[in-house]
C-alpha cells in the first residue's frame, strides 16, 4: 500500500554521512511546511555496513514510518570491504541499492551514484527485471564526479540532495539556506554549488516519474527533534543537574546531549566506570540535594538492579531512563524492541515500589521526563522513563512554542533548615526522616550540610530515624507507608488536567487496540485506516505502566467486544501486565507482536488486525499473531 | 546565605557529639578491631573542626558498614561495595561537605574493586576508610580478598590458592594522593592518620587493619607493629612514588609473614582534586550545584531560550 507522501530513503554505508544528511533533508522538508518523520536503521558497526536513514513528509500530519517508502537514494557503501578481505559477505558496496529494493513501492524512484557503484556489477542483479515488475523509475546519476567538479568526493550526499530535489520539484533554496548555516568558506561554496549543479543536471534527465512534494505549511516555527532530545530536554527543564553514565547504544544519545548541555546549565555530567556506578552516583548526588538521573539499555539497566532497589528503599529521589533494544543479552545492539518491560518493572529484590512511564513519541517523552522528576521528587522513589532504539532516534517536527515552559527546579519533599527546626525530631536529636505517619506515604526529607536534619538511609529496613530495625510492626508500618506512595501516585495521576494515556478512533467503536510506548502512533495511523477500510475499531496507546492505569485500560476494555495488543516482543508483556493488573478481560485480548528488530510498519498492524479477525496468522512481515486465552 | 549553615560553622566541637543516641551502643563482638576505627574517628572529628551535620559518612555492607549506625552525622548504609560511587557523588553535588566512605575489605577490594580503582584515579576528595580484617565476617568467616594464600574456610576448604590483593600498591597504581596503613590497636596512629586523610585535598585512603577475634584468630591482634616513619629499619620519601611502591610492596609481603608494617606510605599534596580538574575545564560551577535549589532568586536556564533555536 502506498499513499501520496514522500518516502525518501537515503542508503549507504555507516560513515558515509547518511544521518546528517537526512538530517538536513528532514529539515528543509519541514521548513518548507511539511511535517516531517525520520526512521534510521543502522548496523551494529563502525564503518562499512548498509545503513538507512528514511525521511516520510507529507502537508498533513505525519507521526509514524510509512509502509515502504518511494524514494531511494543510493550512495553505495564507500567503506564496503574487499572481496578479497576475509570478512565478506557478498558484494557489500551494491547493498546500498540491491537490499532496499523489497521495500520500494510501485512507481518508485531510484536514483544511485554510478561514482561509487559499478554500473557492470549492478547489470549483473535483477535490478532492471524488477524495475520493469515494478514500474520504478531509476536514474544513474554520477554524483561522486559531480561533486568532485566542484568539491570533494564526499561532498556526493549534497549532489544526491540536490538530483532528489529536482526530481521531486522542490524548491532548492532551502537546503541552501541549511548549508550555509553549518557551513562556512570554501567548504559551503562546494555545496552550494553542488547543489546548484546537481539540480540542473537532473532537470536535464528525461524524467519518467510521477511522484512530487506537496506544498504545505505549517502554523507557527517548527522544531526537529529526536525522542533522545525531548528527554533530555525534559530532564533540562524538569532542573535536573547531574547525569551520570556508561555508554550504550541507544541510550548513548540521551547521555551525550546531557553531557554536552549540563556546563552550560550549571550542572554536573559523570562518565563513569560501570553502570552500578553510573546509577548509585545518581542516587549519591540526589541524597545531596540535586535533581539527579542516570540511564543505560539493557545489559547496562541489569547492573543498576541493585542501586535501584536501595533507591527504593532509601526513599531516594531519582530518574533513570532505559533504552531498550533487541534482547536477549546482546541482542541486535542497533534494532528496537520493547521486551525490557517486565524486566524494568519488577528488577532488584523484593517488592517493586518505583514508577514507569513509556512515552510514546517526542512531546510525549519530554512532558513524561518532567512528570517522572515531578513524581520521583515528591513521592522520593527511582522513577523510570522506558523508551527504545525506535523513539529514540526517530526525528519528528513540533512546534517550537511547545517548549516555551518554565523549568521546575522544585526538590519536592524535601525541608529547608528552616522547616526542619520545625520538624519531628527523636529525642536524640536525629531528625524523623521516615515517619510512618507520612502523609500518601510521603515523609519529608532533610540534605546532608543542613543544620538539625542528621538521620541514616539504609538498605536495611529501618526505623523513623533510619537505624536498622526489625521490629515486626515497624516492619510492616513502613512497608505499607511505602506501598502506599503508589497508589497516591496513581491518584494524582489520574487528577492531572491530561493524562498519559491517549486515545484515538470513534469512541463507541467495537472493537480495541491496545498497545504501549512507541509504537503507540503507528498503531494510530492503523486505525485511521481500518476505520477508512470499513472497520470499527479504536485505539488507546498507554504511558503508565507502573502504577498501572486501571481505571482508564478498565473503561476501555469494557467498551469494546475484543481487544488487539499490539507490541515489540516475543511473549505479549504487555498484554500480560495488563491482565495481571486488571484480574480480568483474559478472553477479549489477543496479541500481535513484532520482534525482528523493525517497528511496526502501520499497513503491517492494519494486516494483522484482518487476520485478526477470523483467527488467522498476518500474511505479510513477521508477524505473530497469539489468540485470546479459551479461543 | 548558605542553606546549608551547618557547613563551614564555626564552633567548639566535642567527641561525645558522635556518639548516637540511637544506637551508642555497637554490636560489635568483644575485641573487635571495629571498635579501634569508631574511636578513632571519633577523636579527629573535633580536630579537623567538623562537625555531625556537616559529616557524611556512607558505608557499604558487613561489620564495617555498621560504622554509620555508631556514628552520629548524616549517614548512609548502602549496598555492599558501592560506597564509592555514592560518596562521591554527594561530594560532588556539595563540595562542603566532609565525606567519608567506608568499607570491609571484602567490599572495597573484591566487590567494590572497580569502584576503589576509578575513585582513587579521579583522586575526589574524600576520605576512603577498608576496615581490613582479611576476612569475611558478617558470613561468618569465609576467605576474603586480603587472606592470605592457603586460608582455609568453609568455602576454600582446600586453602585458598590465591594470592591476596595487595591494597597499598593497588591504590596507588590506581591514583590514590594519600596512602596510610594503621591498625585497631594503635589508637594515637590511627586518629592522627584520619586526621591527615580528611585534610588532604584528594582522594585519601586509609587501610585499616581491625582484627577480628571471632572468625579470624590466625591473624591475631596485629602486634606488635611497626610505624615505618619512626622505624630506623626504613627511610623513603612519601612524596617518591618508586619509593613508596617499594616500601608498600615490602610492607605487604611482610604481613603475609606476620610483620605488621603500618604508617603513612605515600602523599601527594601537589595533585588537584577532581573538583578542582571539572571546574579547571568548566565542567563543575563555583557555587556547590545543592545551593540553588533552595535559592529563591536563582535563575534556571531553559532549554527554550538556549537549544530549541538549532533545531528549527
Amino acid at each position: 500500500m502506498t499513499d501520496d507522501t514522500l518516502m525518501w530513503r537515503i542508503a549507504g554505508g555507516s560513515g558515509d554521512g547518511i544521518d546528517s544528511t537526512s538530517q538536513n533533508f528532514a529539515r528543509a522538508l519541514m521548513r518548507a511546511g511539511l511535517d516531517v518523520f525520520t526512521h534510521r536503521h543502522y548496523p551494529s558497526r563502525i564503518r562499512g555496513g548498509h545503513t538507512y536513514v528514511e525521511v516520510r513528509a507529507s502537508d498533513t500530519p505525519v507521526r509514524s514510518r510509512g509502509d515502504g517508502f518511494n524514494f531511494l537514494l543510493a550512495l553505495g557503501d564507500s567503506f564496503a570491504r574487499n572481496p578479497q578481505d576475509d570478512a565478506y559477505y557478498g558484494n557489500e558496496e551494491l547493498k546500498p541499492l540491491t537490499e532496499q529494493l523489497d521495500d520500494l513501492n510501485e512507481g518508485g524512484v531510484i536514483v544511485y551514484d554510478t561514482g561509487q557503484l559499478d554500473e557492470e556489477e549492478i547489470a549483473q542483479t535483477d535490478l532492471d527485471e524488477r524495475a520493469e515488475e515494478n514500474d520504478w523509475h531509476v536514474y544513474p546519476m554520477d554524483l561522486r564526479n559531480l561533486a568532485r567538479e566542484h568539491g570533494r568526493d564526499v561532498m556526493r550526499n549534497t549532489a544526491g540532495v540536490g538530483v532528489t530535489a529536482a526530481l521531486v520539484d522542490m524548491d532548492v533554496s532551502y537546503f541552501k539556506d541549511l548549508v550555509r548555516e553549518a557551513m562556512s568558506g570554501d567548504v559551503m561554496e562546494a555545496n552550494l554549488e553542488i547543489l546548484d549543479a546537481a539540480y540542473e543536471r537532473a532537470q536535464e534527465l528525461d524524467q519518467t516519474h510521477d511522484l512530487t512534494v506537496p506544498s504545505g505549511s505549517h502554523d507557527g516555527e517548527q522544531a526537529l527533534m529526536t525522542g533522545s532530545n525531548a528527554i533530555a530536554y525534559g530532564a533540562l527543564d524538569a532542573g535536573c543537574r547531574f547525569i551520570s553514565g556508561y555508554p550504550m547504544t541507544p541510550w548513548t544519545d540521551v547521555f551525550t546531549i546531557m553531557a554536552q548541555n549540563l556546563p552550560k546549565f550549571g550542572g554536573v555530567s559523570e562518565q563513569v566506570e560501570d553502570e552500578i556506578a553510573a546509577a548509585a552516583l545518581a542516587i549519591g548526588a540526589s541524597h545531596a540535594g540535586v535533581k539527579a538521573m542516570s540511564g543505560s539499555s539493557g545489559g547496562g539497566f541489569a547492573l543498576m538492579s541493585e542501586p535501584l532497589g536501595l533507591a527504593e528503599m532509601t526513599e531516594t529521589p531519582v530518574v533513570l531512563v532505559e533504552a531498550m533494544r533487541a534482547g536477549p543479552s546482546t541482542g541486535m545492539p542497533t534494532k528496537s524492541e520493547q521486551a525490557d518491560l517486565d524486566f524494568v518493572l519488577y528488577t532488584s529484590q523484593g517488592d517493586s515500589c518505583r514508577v514507569v512511564f513509556a512515552p510514546a513519541n517526542v512531546t510525549e517523552a519530554y512532558e513524561q521526563t518532567r512528570a517522572a522528576f515531578r513524581i520521583a521528587y515528591e513521592y522520593q522513589l527511582p522513577a523510570i522513563v522506558l523508551y527504545d532504539q525506535k523513539l529514540g532516534g526517530e526525528m519528528r517536527n513540533v512546534s517550537a512554542d511547545f517548549f516555551d515552559r518554565e523549568p521546575n527546579p522544585s526538590l519536592g519533599s524535601t525541608l529547608t533548615e528552616e522547616e526542619l527546626a520545625e520538624a519531628a525530631h527523636h529525642e536524640s536529636g536525629k531528625f524523623r526522616r521516615f515517619r510512618h505517619d507520612g502523609e500518601d506515604g510521603v515523609s519529608p526529607r532533610s540534605i546532608p550540610g543542613q543544620k538539625g536534619g542528621r538521620f541514616l538511609a539504609t538498605g536495611n529496613e529501618s526505623n523513623e530515624v533510619g537505624h536498622i530495625c526489625e521490629d515486626p510492626d515497624n516492619r510492616v508500618a513502613q512497608m505499607d507507608r511505602r506501598m502506599r506512595k503508589l497508589d497516591a501516585i496513581r491518584t494524582d495521576l489520574d487528577e492531572e488536567e491530561s493524562s498519559h494515556q491517549t486515545y484515538h478512533g470513534p469512541t463507541g467503536a467495537e472493537y480495541g487496540i491496545l498497545t504501549f510506548g512507541s509504537q503507540q502512533d503507528t498503531v494510530f495511523e492503523a486505525v485511521d485506516r481500518l476505520n477508512e477500510l470499513g472497520h470499527d475499531v479504536k485505539a488507546l496507546g498507554v504511558s503508565d505502566l507502573m502504577p498501572y492505569p486501571e481505571m482508564e485500560v478498565t473503561a476501555f476494555l469494557e467498551s469494546v467486544e475484543e481487544c488487539l495488543v499490539v507490541e515489540m516482543n516475543a511473549s505479549g508483556q504487555f498484554r500480560g501486565l495488563t491482565q495481571r493488573e486488571l484480574g480480568r478481560f483474559g478472553p477479549k485480548l489477543s496479541s500481535l507482536l513484532k520482534y525482528d528488530g523493525e517497528p511496526f510498519e502501520p499497513g503491517e498492524i492494519v494486516d494483522g488486525f484482518e487476520a485478526s479477525v477470523d483467527g488467522d496468522q498476518p500474511s505479510a512481515g513477521n508477524l505473530k499473531y497469539v489468540p485470546a486465552a479459551g479461543d | 546565605m548558605s542553606a546549608f549553615t551547618a557547613i563551614g560553622e564555626e564552633r567548639e566541637i566535642d567527641r561525645e557529639e558522635f556518639t548516637p543516641g540511637v544506637e551508642p551502643q555497637p554490636t560489635w563482638c568483644p575485641g573487635c578491631g571495629d571498635f579501634g576505627v569508631l574511636k578513632a574517628l571519633k577523636q579527629a572529628m573535633p580536630e579537623v573542626g567538623r562537625t555531625p551535620d556537616e559529616t557524611m559518612l556512607v558505608t557499604g555492607i558487613g561489620c564495617s558498614g555498621k560504622l554509620s549506625s555508631y556514628f552520629e552525622s548524616y549517614g548512609y548504609h548502602s549496598i555492599h561495595g558501592r560506597s564509592l560511587p555514592i560518596a562521591r557523588a554527594a561530594k560532588l553535588a556539595n563540595p562542603g561537605l566532609e565525606v567519608i566512605a567506608a568499607g570491609g575489605d571484602g567490599d572495597g577490594y573484591g566487590i567494590g574493586g572497580n569502584h576503589f580503582m576509578h575513585t582513587a584515579r579521579e583522586n575526589h576528595d574524600i576520605t576512603y576508610i577498608v576496615f581490613n580484617n582479611e576476612i569475611f565476617g558478617l558470613t561468618k568467616g569465609q576467605t576474603s580478598p586480603t587472606s592470605p594464600k592457603g586460608h582455609k574456610s568453609k568455602t576454600q576448604p582446600h586453602g585458598s590458592a590465591k594470592d591476596p590483593v595487595r591494597p597499598l600498591s593497588l591504590s596507588l597504581a590506581s591514583g590514590a594522593s594519600y596512602i596510610a596503613r594503621t591498625a585497631a590497636v594503635n589508637p594515637q596512629q590511627a586518629k592522627e592518620i584520619l586526621v591527615e586523610a580528611m585534610e588532604h585535598d584528594g582522594f585519601a585512603h586509609v587501610d585499616f587493619l581491625t582484627q577480628c577475634p571471632t572468625w579470624n584468630k590466625d591473624a591475631g591482634e596485629y602486634v606488635p607493629y611497626t610505624d615505618v616513619q619512626e622505624s630506623d629499619e626504613f627511610d623513603f620519601d612519601i612524596t617518591d612514588r618508586r619509593e613508596a611502591a617499594d616500601m608498600m610492596y615490602e610492607t605487604e609481603s611482610r604481613l603475609w609473614e606476620g610483620e605488621v608494617l603500618t604508617g603513612r606510605f605515600y602523599h601527594d599534596a601537589e595533585r588537584p582534586s577532581y573538583s578542582e580538574e571539572k571546574q579547571a575545564i568548566g565542567e563543575m560551577p563555583e557555587e556547590p550545584v545543592a545551593e540553588r535549589y533552595f535559592d529563591e532568586d536563582a535563575e534556571w536556564e531553559r532549554t527554550a531560550d538556549e537549544l530549541i533555536d538549532r533545531h528549527t
